[in-house]
This record gives C-alpha cells, structure tokens and sequence, in this order.
C-alpha cells in the first residue's frame, strides 16, 4: 500500500465538455495533491469524447487525463465505467479516488468501494487529508441536513462522492500542460448486465433549475398547482426558473423534475425566493449554495425564516400579487 | 416455483420530526427523538414494499415476498407493517453486535442472510435510508451477491426471467432492463405506498418473525468491523440573520420586500 501515489478523480461529460461537477472535483483534487505532493489524473469514458472534454480536464487541473472510449459506455454507462475505473485504481493504485454525488456516481461509488473492500466517505462536503497515515477526514450532511457526520477512512484508497456544487471549480487555465493516455480496456460485454433501453427527457423549456441564478420555488402551502402559473410569470421576469418542495411533487401539481432537495436537484442561484416551504432540512439540502433566500410564509415559527435572508410573514395570496407587481415595475423601469 | 421477492426495511428515526426535538447522543454518536415519537419504516423502504406487492398483485398465488430487516432491537408494530401491507414473511437479523453498523457491515450482514435465505429472484431496498442517507448498502449488496442493480426505480416491471425498470433521471427518465436475479432500489415517485387493511393487520397480527443472529449467519467479525469510522457527529450553527419586512398589510409586505430586494441588487 506504500506505494500508493496521486489522486484520481472520476470524470463525466456533459455535452461533449467536462461536465461542471467534474471541474469542482479537480479543484478539490489539487488541494488534496499539493498537501500530498502528487498528482491529479482523471479518467473519463464515454461512447465517443471530444478532445474538448480532454482539455478541458487539463485546463482545471488534471496533469493526467485518461480517456476510455467503448460502445458499452453508452449501453450500460454506470457498470462499464465502474469496470474500467476499477481496473485503473488497481493497477495506477492512488491514494485518493473522488467521484461526484451524481447519478452515476451515486451508483459507481459504493460499488467501487465494496469491490476494493474499503470504506466509502458518501456525499461529502467537505474534504481534508492532512497527512497520508492519518487517513481522509470528511464532513457530511446527515439525517436529512439536520446534522453533520465527520468521518474517517483509513485504508487506502480513500475513496468520497462529493456533493455537486459544494466545492468552487477552480480558475481555468488553459496554459496549463497534461497528458492525455487513452485506455484500450477490453471491455466484455458480460460486465453489461444492465442495459438502457429508452432514454427521454421531460425538461421544462427555459433556463435549467440547476443553473438559474435566480429561482423561485413553490410549497404545499400553494394549497393546489394553480399558484405556479404566477411562479412560472415571477421567474420568466427575472430569468429564471420554477422549483418545487417534494410535497409539491407528491401531490403531482408539478412533475418531479422540480423537486428540490435531498432527493431533488441541487440549486446555487444568487436569490431564491420560496413560497409557502417550510424549508424542511431535506429541501434546505439542495439550496445550502442559495446565496440569497427570501422566504414568503404565513408562519414565522418555519423553518424556512432560519435559513432566509429577506422575508415576509404573510398570506401569499395577498403577498405575492403585490410582490409580483411591483417586481414587473422595477424590472421594466430598468 | 413463485417469484421469490426480498425487500430490505430499515427501522429508523421519524424524519418528520422537527429538527429542534431532535438531539445527538455523544456516546452513540446517533440523533435521538424524543421517547413518546416513535421510529417508522424508512420511507424509500415502504415504497420498495409497495413496488414487490405491485408485482404480486400483476402475479396473483405466484409471488413471496420476504421481508429482510437488520438491528439491535425493533418496535414490533412498526417492523411488522410490512407484512399488514400484505408480504409474506419477514426475517429480523437481530444482535447486539448489529447496533449501528455502518453501510460496509450491513451491507456484509444482509447479504449473508440473503445467501441464507436461498434462491430468490429479485432484491427490493429503498434508495437511502432517512437517517444516515447514505445509498450505500443497496449498491454493497448488489457487488456482494454479484447481482446487477439498478437504482431509482419508479416503476418496476417483471417480465420472463428478466425486469424492466423505469428510473428517475435528471431532466427526464431512463428505461433499463436486467436479467434476474437483479437488485433494484425504489424511490417515492414510484407512487404512495398503500395503507395496511384490517385483514392485513390481522394477519401480521398472527404472524411471528424469524429471528437470526449473528451467529445463524456464520459471519466472520472482522466484516462487522466499520470501514468508515464516524468521529464526531454535530448539528451546525445557523448563523443567518433573517431581516423580516413588515408593512401596513400582507400585500404591502409583498410589495416592500420587492423594493428592498431591488435596494439589495438582487433583481
Ligand atoms: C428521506 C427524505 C427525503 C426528502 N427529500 C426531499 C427533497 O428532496 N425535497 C423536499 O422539498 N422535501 C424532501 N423531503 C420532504 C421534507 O421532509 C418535507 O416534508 C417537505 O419539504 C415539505 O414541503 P413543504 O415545505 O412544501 O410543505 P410543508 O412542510 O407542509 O410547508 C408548507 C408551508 O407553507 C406555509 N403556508 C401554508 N399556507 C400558507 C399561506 N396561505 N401563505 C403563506 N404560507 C403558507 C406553512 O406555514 C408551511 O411553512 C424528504 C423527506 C424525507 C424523509
């Protein structure tokens, strides 16, 4: 184990580029290579990569890109990445293995770290190694958001998803010089035993909820869907997006791609505005990176006024035509 | 031979508890409700159980479904409200040994019981736990039994020896299909799960647990050893200061907090 070295991250792609979280992730892999003083390599596989995605690793950090590119990428994405990443851990043997908390790396990171038989720090939100011996430290959001869990893994690798949007990517650099190595795995096709069949997307038009800088979100106390057509009115006048509480979803006033949360999207907008959310911890854990939370709610003993910044304790059916109203007037007044 | 169906249940905490009626035990390193809120089924895990007896309703006399549930102790009227919802058996891995295990030694303690229990067909969890959420075991499992998994199903499909599953994605959904045995993680949008009826509850009344230990699983203990290890855990400060706008009526409210979020720079 001695002679583990370096700290691979797990990339995705996302439209041909390196995907966002996968920037955070390498910015987050070179603080923990400078404490090391080792090197940050990532792998990405896809059916097809673009050299952009490539550079674009190396732009953020990676002084190492390895590149898998297989048909059973697009077929069976989670397993034969998981096949090829483990087989690059044994063989390159890191010190560090970081995944995002993303669909895909929800599934690749337990999966790879029962396969080693090492501990997995899940979904975490903050990262330190202070000494190789001493083992990866971790933070982590528990019991829906309410508390925090420090833990420890003290066999290597050391392996962490890490919540999307919890790290700054770092500056892009595209000065900066890597390698790229491209891998000829001979994938199997009996690593592929779960295979995609359909893929549909059920988008909303406009800006994506997950990059919109300003968001308003809707809760239970919206009492039907009927309210979010004035939601939808209020976030197209400032060019943003609509979001929802999980008990939103549930009701099927709005479809699940609103849920916001725990088990929803993630959102860092400059403002958000919530109206009638209670602001539960399982919907605060997918706005903690909100910079800006204002909160119109009836009740001033919510939970939401904990966590807002500007709010009204109000009836939104009086509040919120006034609000909206005047909103369009500033807007229009430029 | 019926489709054999296990689902994995997690006896937790309430998570509809309010936050501030929650504490942590230092020593046990657990949150802790207050004595008269008692503990639930992880409600992922209900909607596992709603997603097997969907499956047995489509397949009537030819599904069992076994409940798997692993811990130190259980509130009996709550573990068993699986099997008022209508499953078949349910098998509690119950030991003192089995308190507070992390995801790597459950994960090892479950699939030894499964491997216990014989030839099944499908493997049921929900998609996380509402206490440690750590989606961690399910996917264990699955590497540990050698079987697929697939993860985030809304809606679960069998289909001759092999299962067809609709998962929730970011920005649409995905349709997946694996052979059996498989292992599938359900999550809420796969629907309300339903409630017990009174012929159920009857039945569950009657019916008495399988109870194994430790050691009926002839677990090696170095397995139940954690691979994570969890130093401290602590409930962060708020330190936001919220600014409440007043005004002469609610719809005055709304519209000064416009202006003051206009003086902010914030729209
Ligand atoms: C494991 C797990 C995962 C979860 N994941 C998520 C998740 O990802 N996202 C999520 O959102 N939730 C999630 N939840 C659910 C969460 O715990 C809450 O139940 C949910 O967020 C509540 O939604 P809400 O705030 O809309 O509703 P409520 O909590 O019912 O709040 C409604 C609010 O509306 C206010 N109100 C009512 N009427 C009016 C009015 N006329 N004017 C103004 N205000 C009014 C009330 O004061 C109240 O604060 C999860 C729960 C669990 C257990």
């Amino acid at each position: 184990m001695s002679s583990t070295s370096g700290v691979l991250v797990v990339g995705e792609t996302q439209n041909g580029r390196l995907a966002p979280v996968t920037a955070e992730l390498l910015g987050l892999a070179r603080s923990l290579a400078r404490g090391l003083q080792e090197q940050v390599a990532v792998v990405l596989g896809a059916e097809k990569l673009s050299p952009e995605a490539a550079a674009d690793a190396i732009a953020y950090g990676a002084e190492t890109v390895y590149t898998v590119e297989h048909a059973l990428m697009e077929q069976s994405p989670v397993e034969a990445m998981l096949a090829v990443v483990e087989r690059v851990v044994r063989e390159k043997t890191p010190t560090v293995v970081l995944v995002g908390k993303t669909l895909a790396g929800s599934d690749l990171g337990p999966g790879l770290a029962f396969r080693l038989g090492v501990g997995l720090a899940q979904d975490c939100i903050e990262v330190t190694l202070d000494s190789k011996e001493k083992g990866l430290v971790a933070v982590r959001p528990v019991y829906g958001g309410v508390a925090m869990a420090r833990v420890a893994l003290k066999r290597m690798p050391y392996v962490a998803t890490v919540r999307p949007k919890a790290f700054d990517p770092p500056q892009r650099d595209t000065s900066r010089k890597g390698e790229v190595v491209a891998l000829n795995p001979s994938l199997d096709a009996s690593v592929a035993r779960v295979r995609v069949l359909e893929r549909a997307s059920e988008e909303s038009a406009g800006v994506r909820l997950e990059d919109a800088r300003v968001v308003v979100g809707g809760g239970r106390g919206l009492g039907g869907p009927e309210p979010f057509q004035m939601l939808e009115e209020l976030a197209k006048l400032l060019g943003g997006a609509v979001g929802a509480s999980r008990a939103v979803c549930d009701a099927g006033w709005v479809p699940y791609h609103y849920q916001i949360g725990l088990t929803g999207k993630t959102i860092a907008p400059d403002l958000y505005i919530t109206v009638a959310i209670s602001g539960a911890s399982q919907h605060m854990a997918g706005c903690s990176g909100a910079r800006n939370i204002v909160a119109i709610n009836k009740d001033r003993d919510s939970n939401i006024f904990k966590e807002a910044r500007f709010g009204v304790v109000a009836d939104w059916k009086k509040a919120l035509p006034a609000f909206a109203e005047t909103v369009k007037e500033l807007v229009k007044s430029g | 031979m019926p489709l054999h169906i296990i689902v994995c249940v997690k006896q937790v905490l309430d998570p509809e508890t309010p936050a501030s009626a929650l504490r942590i035990d230092p020593q046990l390193r657990r949150m802790v409700a207050p004595a008269n809120v008692p503990p639930v089924v992880n409600g992922f895990d209900e909607n596992a159980v709603e997603a097997a007896l969907r499956i047995k309703d489509a397949r009537p006399g030819d599904v069992k479904i076994t409940v798997l549930s692993c811990g130190k102790s259980f509130a009996m009227e709550v573990i068993k409200k699986p099997l008022s919802m209508g499953c078949d058996e349910l098998v509690l891995l119950q030991d003192n040994a089995f308190d507070n295990l992390d995801a790597f030694a459950t994960a090892h303690v479950l699939a030894a019981a499964i491997k216990k229990l014989g030839a099944f067909d499908i493997v049921l969890c929900g998609r996380q736990a509402s206490d440690w959420d750590q989606a961690q075991v399910p996917q264990g499992l699955a590497q540990l039994l050698g079987l697929p998994g697939v993860t985030i199903a809304k809606k679960v499909e069998v289909t001759d020896k092999k299962v067809r599953v609709e998962r929730v994605v970011p920005g649409g959904r995905e349709v997946v299909e694996a052979s059996l045995p498989a292992l599938i993680t359900v999550t809420n949008e796969l629907g309300q799960p339903r409630y017990p009826n009174l012929r159920g509850i009857m039945a569950a009344t009657r019916k008495q647990p399988v109870v194994w230990k430790a050691g009926d699983l002839g677990l090696d203990p170095a397995l139940l050893q954690p691979a994570v290890e969890l130093q401290e855990l602590f409930i962060p400060v708020q330190e936001k200061n919220v600014e409440i706008i007043e005004g002469e009526d609610d719809a005055d409210k709304g519209r000064k907090l416009a202006l003051k979020l206009r003086e902010a720079k914030l729209i």
